[in-house]
């Protein structure tokens, strides 16, 4: 026989004004099971907590039902309260009688009899709670980041700093990301490179960073703590220890395609470094456009290579390693424009994307710093500048706001401002948006220091006339019509989560919203963490942000990963799902709905009369279970039970309500 | 291939040689083409009022009777071809609009007729380039532009014709028959349809600034598939006046240069 | 039209999405259906601030806008708003408010002048009367 104490808080008057508490006492005395009730004004309270502690030790109480606040708010303070009264804290049951009740119920009856309800319900499963205890789990005491742009960076350094051995992984042959695509940053407009490049020198110098360029993260297994990464380390077709980096390759190689880093603005070659400043700062073979690779002959390159480091013939290499945590950090893409033929780009060379602009403004770039007009290399005197080009779009684009496109199109005319003197910017907008520091003010030098004319209202077609180009819009605040010739038009494009994105979402069991970016925990509350433990986001990935969230970002993912990595061992979360050998079928269904790849299958011996027979059941990982439950639903014969969650408990809680 | 044509009321009145040369065309091509019996006005205008249900029994009539043949129901003028692709979307979508309309009508008709335009039987089924293969007097040296008003190519989700913003269809065609064809910014825009009958300033205006654009771009002859920009284009050429001395831009249907170009002998100098 | 609360509270949006099906309320007032609109210098108000118009609640000011009457309906608005709006549909929705009433035509059969009823399109002539006159 269980012996059901049932508490009843006041929580102030949060509870006591809606639900009648006498009421509620008097009704659980009468309820199966139930020796005891009792109230507190304040639960929580020390004195709260000490009434509970004697009243079990008084009243030989075996099973305790608190009924208050949700168990989000409370459970651990609780269970603790239990533990200390020597009961197992899983004997603990929250009747949540102030979100799912006295909150919203504002009518007194209502609310005293939603109240008993669920006291009963609470009562019910009290009294068939287990016992269940914790695993404990080692930790591997490593970590991966995943990208290596800033985000990536940043939290690779801080971790490292820490002490503990960090992979960067970046798939393309430099770390740098988008940041080093970029020329100077807002609102302070220094120069990107100069204080990137210093943190990619740290990158490559850290004694407790091992760096991945080239490489992509295949396959990841395991859990918190405990996981093992598959990582391929694509062939650059170059012995990195024998190249010097001196450049003399890529000098005679005759195949020229797109430059990837310079957005399309410049060529490059089959053999390369992606910029000036690349990290490792030593090429690697395109094989799609090498000529020796889609042809089979040329090896200009390899006759070239003074230190004979040139191999066509090196393969991709394979590791696997393990890791106790892990940081995403896989960046963004910016929207493809071929749903929007009114704004012309791709069609006239003088139509560009804020990314290609950003090139063009780079010292570094292609034109060497100069704004020149693609198609006929002469400085534009006016230039407009369209925002929201598939953002805050319902129709064709993102229904969402890239954040960043304001701030750099301020910065666009600017900086257009500075380089072609007399030039005249024009900004078309539906909204400025300015929240960070210093920002508005950034804004309104663009308007009264360096003669941005914003114009509210988005631009309806924009078309070729003569060597210029024709913008048609509207005033929305003076309702005229625009029609403006200009020399060139810088669109502001979204910024998308990366094409690749759900797939990693999937190898690493953590989800994406509508827009593929990837979920945080709680929007407020677990801003860096995933629903995966273990495994943390920074930067664009999560999220349209700026370089400073991104960076502050990182390191609060750094921060989550070395208080893990700390840790001497993790206690593992007891409410896990369960299979009862004797009842599974082996039918794997729950194989196929657990999101977490946490149920595998298993071979079995056993004997039966005189035969010893070989049969497959479901085998859960405790480490990988997050107790969702997904897998005891779908169980046809009843063998998969979530602990704490059982079917009896969940049936008992609903004949409570019902009967 | 047989298709059942639907010409519309336009086409058997004021604009009988886009029929005449449609069919003409189609018998040079191989193609196909019986009239539909069955058929009436489609109504020249999709009904935008959403509780508007009326104006959709006349073209679910027409398109229930082409059910009954089994065959592709082609269209000539922009307006049906809208009307009826438009028609087709709602009797399928809205489930509501179907009762109702299906109901009133006493016919089964779920909104399955495959409804193609004319260019879209050329561009998808026969193919430009053999057309280019079929033509017997290429339109060489004639400088001609597409214009497409608005009817066939919005809206894109119900119409599927091509990209509403940068179509090319058109001058695919007009390649195809061996002329250059121009670009110039006015092509989608609106030529202010019937607006000609109440708003004559107004329509001039739409007008003009077209037929100013293509000039400044060296247009030779504008191309069609609708009657009232045919209508509206040809009728406002008074706009260029004061800068070409009363000289006009040509304004033909697309399927007078297609019968011209598939011709035998040499090509007439002008058939309008 | 002064903006009152009675005006913000009225059932304009309500009721031009009854006819409409458009979501009025959801314009952000980007403004590039007036950017993109052929009629726009023959509209007394843009087509962005009919729906404005319409989110205040200043049904008298919509109602005698010629703009309700130049609109072609030729869904270049429609092909390119941002949050997916048709306000071609809008401003049907407008005008049907008008013209079911008694005596709302806006197009007679004697305006049609002999030039036009000779030379002039049937579809040219239907369309008007579908959109003038119910």
């Amino acid at each position: 026989m269980k012996r059901v104490g049932v508490f009843v808080c006041w929580c102030g008057s949060n509870i006591a004004a809606t639900v009648d508490i006498e009421r509620v006492i008097a009704a659980a005395r009468k309820m199966p099971n139930v020796v005891y009730a009792s109230d507190n004004k304040y639960m929580c309270s020390e004195l709260g907590q000490a009434s509970i502690r004697e009243s079990i030790e008084k009243e030989n109480i075996t099973r305790v039902v608190i009924a208050s606040c949700s168990p989000r708010m409370h459970e651990n303070t609780f269970r603790k309260t239990v533990a200390a009264a020597g009961l197992n804290p899983f004997y603990l049951e929250i009747a949540n009688i102030r979100e799912h009740c006295s909150w919203v119920h504002k009518e007194g009856e209502v609310g005293t009899v939603k109240a008993i309800s669920l006291v009963r319900t609470a009562v019910a499963k009290a009294a068939r709670n287990e016992p269940l205890t914790p695993s404990s789990l080692q930790i591997t005491k490593r970590a991966l980041v995943i990208g290596a742009g800033i985000a990536g960076i940043q939290a690779a350094l801080d971790i490292a700093d820490s002490g503990y051995q960090v992979d960067l992984v970046e798939k393309e042959p430099s770390i740098g990301g988008r940041m080093a695509q970029l020329d100077k940053t807002f609102p302070t407009l220094d120069c990107s490179a100069c204080i990137l490049t210093p943190k990619m020198v740290d990158v490559a110098q850290h004694d407790n960073i091992t760096l991945h360029t080239y490489s992509v993260v295949e396959k990841v297994d395991g859990y918190v703590g405990n996981f093992t990464a598959t990582i391929r380390k694509k062939s650059r077709g170059i012995d990195m220890e024998k190249c010097t980096g001196c450049g003399i390759c890529y000098e005679k190689c005759p195949v020229k395609v797109d430059s990837e880093f310079e957005a399309g603005m410049a060529k490059r070659r089959a053999i390369y470094v992606p910029f000036p400043q690349a990290v490792p700062n030593k090429p690697v073979i395109d094989r799609e456009n090498c000529r020796y690779f889609t042809q089979g002959k040329c090896k200009v390159c390899q006759k070239l290579c003074p230190a004979g480091a040139v191999d066509y013939e090196l393969e991709d290499e394979v590791l696997t390693v393990e890791y106790g945590a892990i940081v995403v950090a896989t960046g963004f893409d910016i929207l493809d424009l071929q749903a929007y033929g009114e704004y012309g780009y791709g069609k006239h060379p003088d139509v560009l994307t804020s990314l290609e602009f950003e090139r063009l403004v780079n010292a570094s770039g292609p034109t060497g710093g100069k704004i020149l007009r693609p198609s006929d290399g002469k400085p534009p005197r006016t230039v407009a500048f369209i925002q929201c080009v598939g953002s805050r779009d319902q129709a064709k684009g993102k229904a969402y706001c890239s954040k960043v496109c304001c701030m750099y199109t301020a910065k666009h005319a600017i900086l257009l401002r500075e380089k072609v003197p007399g030039a005249k910017p024009i900004v078309f907008y539906i909204d400025v948006r300015t929240p960070g520091k210093d920002y508005e003010e950034f804004y309104n030098r663009a308007t009264d220091e360096y003669g941005a004319t914003y114009i509210r209202g988005q631009v309806g077609k924009v078309y070729p006339e003569g060597d210029r180009l024709i913008i048609r819009g509207v005033d929305s605040l003076s309702a005229r019509p625009v029609e403006l010739e200009v020399d060139m038009v810088v669109l502001a494009v979204a910024v998308t989560a990366r094409a690749d994105a759900a797939g990693v979402g999937r190898m690493l069991g953590i989800t994406t919203n509508a827009h593929q970016f990837f979920n945080e925990a709680h929007p407020k509350l677990r801003p860096v963490e995933t629903h995966s433990a273990g495994i943390y986001l920074a930067g664009m990935c999560q999220g349209p942000k700026d370089i400073p969230e991104a960076v502050a970002q990182a390191s609060a993912a750094a921060v989550k990963v070395v208080g893990l990595l700390n840790k001497d061992s993790l206690v593992g979360n007891p409410t896990v799902a369960n299979v009862d050998e004797s009842m599974c079928s082996g039918c794997l269904e729950c194989t196929q709905v657990c999101p977490y790849d946490a149920i595998k299958e298993k071979s079995i011996t056993e004997r039966r009369g005189r035969e010893t027979l070989t049969r497959t059941v479901a085998e859960v990982n405790e480490g990988l279970c997050q107790g969702c439950g997904a897998c005891s639903v779908a169980c046809r014969p009843g063998a998969n039970n979530l602990k704490g969650f059982t079917n009896e408990q969940i049936l008992a809680e609903v004949d409570a309500v019902c009967l | 291939m047989r298709y059942s044509l639907y010409p519309g009321c336009t086409l058997k009145t004021k604009a009988k040689v886009f029929e005449e040369t449609a069919l003409e065309a189609a018998e040079a091509l191989g193609l196909e083409m019986v009239e539909l019996e069955e058929w009436q006005c489609c109504g020249a205008v999709y009904p935008l009022a959403k509780d508007e249900y009326f104006p959709l029994l006349s073209p679910v009539r027409s398109l229930a009777a082409a059910g009954e043949r089994g065959e592709k129901l082609v269209t000539l003028c922009a307006a049906c071809h809208h009307v009826f692709k438009r028609a087709n979307h709602a009797i399928k979508g809205d489930r509501e609009a179907r009762e109702k309309v299906t109901g009133y009508l006493e016919v089964d008709y779920a909104g399955d007729v495959e409804v193609v335009h004319y260019l879209e039987v050329l561009k998808n089924e026969v193919g430009f380039d053999r057309i280019r293969e079929k033509v017997k007097s290429p339109l060489e040296g004639k400088k001609l532009a597409a214009y497409y008003g608005c009817l066939l190519l919005r809206p894109e989700k119900e119409m599927h014709f091509d990209d509403p913003e940068n179509p090319t269809i058109l001058e695919d065609f007009i390649r195809s028959l061996g002329a250059e064809a121009v670009q110039y910014p006015y092509r989608t825009d609106c030529c202010g349809a019937y607006l000609s009958i109440t708003e004559e300033g107004l329509a001039r205006d739409t007008v003009g600034k077209i037929l100013k654009s293509a000039q400044r771009n060296g247009v030779e002859g504008l191309v069609v598939a609708c009657p009232l920009c045919h209508y509206n284009l040809a009728k406002y050429q008074e706009s260029l006046t004061d800068t070409r001395g009363g000289e006009g831009i040509p304004v033909h249907y697309f399927t007078e240069l297609l019968a011209q170009a598939l011709a035998e002998g040499p090509a007439e100098e002008e058939r309008t | 039209m002064k903006v009152t609360t009675d005006t913000i509270c009225s059932d304009l949006l309500k009721e031009v999405e009854e006819y409409s099906g458009e979501k009025v309320a959801s314009c952000i007032q980007c403004g590039k259906c007036s950017g993109g609109c052929p009629m726009l210098e023959a509209m007394d108000l843009l087509p962005h601030q009919v729906m404005r118009l319409a989110q205040l609640g200043l049904k008298e000011d919509i109602m005698k806008s010629k703009t309700l009457w130049v609109c072609a309906s030729c869904f270049t608005c429609a092909a390119r708003c941002q949050r997916d709006l048709d306000l071609s549909k809008v401003m049907e929705g407008f005008r049907v408010i008008q013209l079911r009433q008694k005596g709302g035509n806006t197009m007679h059969p004697r305006q049609l002048t002999p030039e036009q009823l000779k030379d002039a399109p049937q579809q040219a002539i239907i369309s008007g009367f579908r959109k003038y006159s119910k």
